[in-house]
C-alpha cells in the first residue's frame, strides 16, 4: 500500500489516496470546467497540462478564480 | 454631423494599442450581488472593468455564479487587479494567475499597498513589480501616489498607463491635489488615469478636466444609494469633463464682471 499524497490546497492541508492528476483533483474538488487558474509551489500549472501533471508529495497548490473588486 | 457621433468616432482612449469609447473603467467590488453589478456597469458604459484574483472556495458553493459569466470577457476588457497585495513578488504571483485564467491577456492594473489602514500604494515595491511584469510581456497599468518623478519612472520603464490616485481607495475624499495630478499628466507620454478617491460625478469632471485621459472607480458607483444610476452620472461626468477639457474653458477674470447682454438698448435708458 503507498502512502497518502499529502499536500495543501488554498491553504488547507489535504491528503490524496492516490496521485492524481489535476484534472481529476478538480474533479474531486467539485471544480472542473469553471474558469480558474492553478499554481503549484508558485509555478502556473498551465490549463492544457491539467490532463497529465501529477500532484506530488508535499504540493502546495492555489486555485483562483476572478471575483469582484476594485481597488 | 451630430455631437455624440464626433465623440464617438474620433476621441478615444488609446491604452498599449487598443481604442475605448469610455475613460470611465469601473471595479466591480462591493456590490449587493452579481445582477446590481452587471446593470451598474452596463449604465456606466465602461468597456475596461476590472476584477480581484482571490482564491477558490474549496467544497462549497459548487454551482455558485462566476462573475466572468455576468461580465463576458467577449464583451469587457478584463482588467485583473493586485487588490491586497502588499508585495511586489506577491502582485507579480497573482498577475501570472491572472495571465493564465484569461487565456494569455497581459493588460493588468498593478496596485500594491502599503498598509491596510491607507491602502497607500507602496512605492518601492510597485517600482519592483512593474520592472518584472514588462519584462515578462505585462501591459501594466500602474496605481500610483500623485509623486510626478514617480509616474515618470513608471512610464520609463515601460507601464502602458499610470494611475495616480485622488485620495485614499474608497474614500470619497475627490481630487486633493490637482496640482500635482496636472504636472504628472503634462510631463508623461502614456495614458494618466486618476484611480482612487472619486467621491462623486463632479469629482470625475474634475479630473477630466485637469486633462487626464480616464478615471477608475468602484466605491463611488457601488456605495452610493443608487448605484446604477451613479453609474449613468458618472458616465455623463466623465464625457462632460472631457468634452469641457478638449473645448478649453474661458479664462478666469477674477473680479472682472463681463456682462453677455448688449449694454445699449436698454429700455428704460435715460439721457
Amino acid at each position: 500500500m503507498t502512502a497518502p499524497i499529502r499536500i495543501t490546497v488554498n491553504g488547507a492541508p489535504r491528503e490524496l489516496a492516490a496521485p492524481l492528476t489535476f484534472s481529476q483533483l478538480l474533479d474531486e474538488l467539485a471544480l472542473a470546467g469553471r474558469r480558474l487558474a492553478v499554481e503549484r509551489n508558485g509555478e502556473i500549472v498551465p490549463r492544457s497540462r491539467f490532463g497529465e501533471a501529477r500532484i506530488e508529495d508535499g504540493d502546495r497548490i492555489e486555485v483562483v478564480m476572478a471575483v469582484g473588486g476594485g481597488e | 454631423m451630430n455631437a455624440p457621433e464626433r465623440i464617438a468616432g474620433t476621441d478615444t482612449l488609446v491604452v498599449a494599442g487598443r481604442s475605448y469609447g469610455s475613460r470611465l473603467l469601473v471595479g466591480t467590488g462591493k456590490y449587493r450581488d452579481f445582477d446590481e453589478t452587471r446593470r451598474a456597469i452596463e449604465a456606466s458604459g465602461a468597456e475596461i472593468v476590472t476584477v480581484a484574483i482571490r482564491r477558490t472556495n474549496i467544497g462549497q458553493n459548487a454551482g455558485e455564479p462566476n462573475l466572468l459569466d455576468v461580465l463576458p470577457p467577449a464583451r469587457y476588457t478584463i482588467l485583473p487587479n493586485t487588490a491586497g497585495c502588499y508585495t511586489a513578488q506577491d502582485a507579480v504571483r497573482t498577475l501570472r494567475l491572472a495571465r493564465e485564467l484569461l487565456d494569455g491577456h497581459s493588460l493588468v492594473k498593478l496596485e500594491v499597498l502599503a498598509d491596510a489602514d491607507t491602502l497607500f500604494p507602496n512605492m518601492p515595491e510597485t517600482l519592483a513589480a512593474a520592472k518584472t511584469l514588462v519584462a515578462e510581456g505585462f501591459q501594466v497599468m500602474a496605481y500610483c501616489s500623485d509623486d510626478p518623478i514617480l509616474a515618470k519612472q513608471l512610464e520609463d520603464m515601460g507601464c502602458a498607463a499610470v494611475m495616480p490616485l485622488a485620495s485614499l481607495i474608497g474614500s470619497g475624499m475627490g481630487i486633493l491635489n490637482p496640482w500635482n495630478l496636472q504636472i504628472i499628466i503634462d510631463r508623461l507620454e502614456v495614458p494618466v488615469l486618476v484611480d482612487a478617491g472619486i467621491g462623486t460625478a463632479s469629482d470625475a469632471t474634475i479630473a477630466m478636466e485637469l486633462g487626464c485621459d480616464g478615471v477608475l472607480m468602484n466605491t463611488a458607483i457601488a456605495k452610493a444609494r443608487d448605484p446604477v444610476r451613479m453609474a449613468h452620472a458618472m458616465k455623463l461626468a466623465v464625457e462632460a469633463g472631457r468634452e469641457s477639457f478638449l473645448a478649453g474653458r474661458m479664462p478666469k477674470k477674477p473680479y472682472q464682471a463681463s456682462a453677455s447682454s448688449p449694454t445699449e438698448g436698454l429700455i428704460a435708458a435715460k439721457s
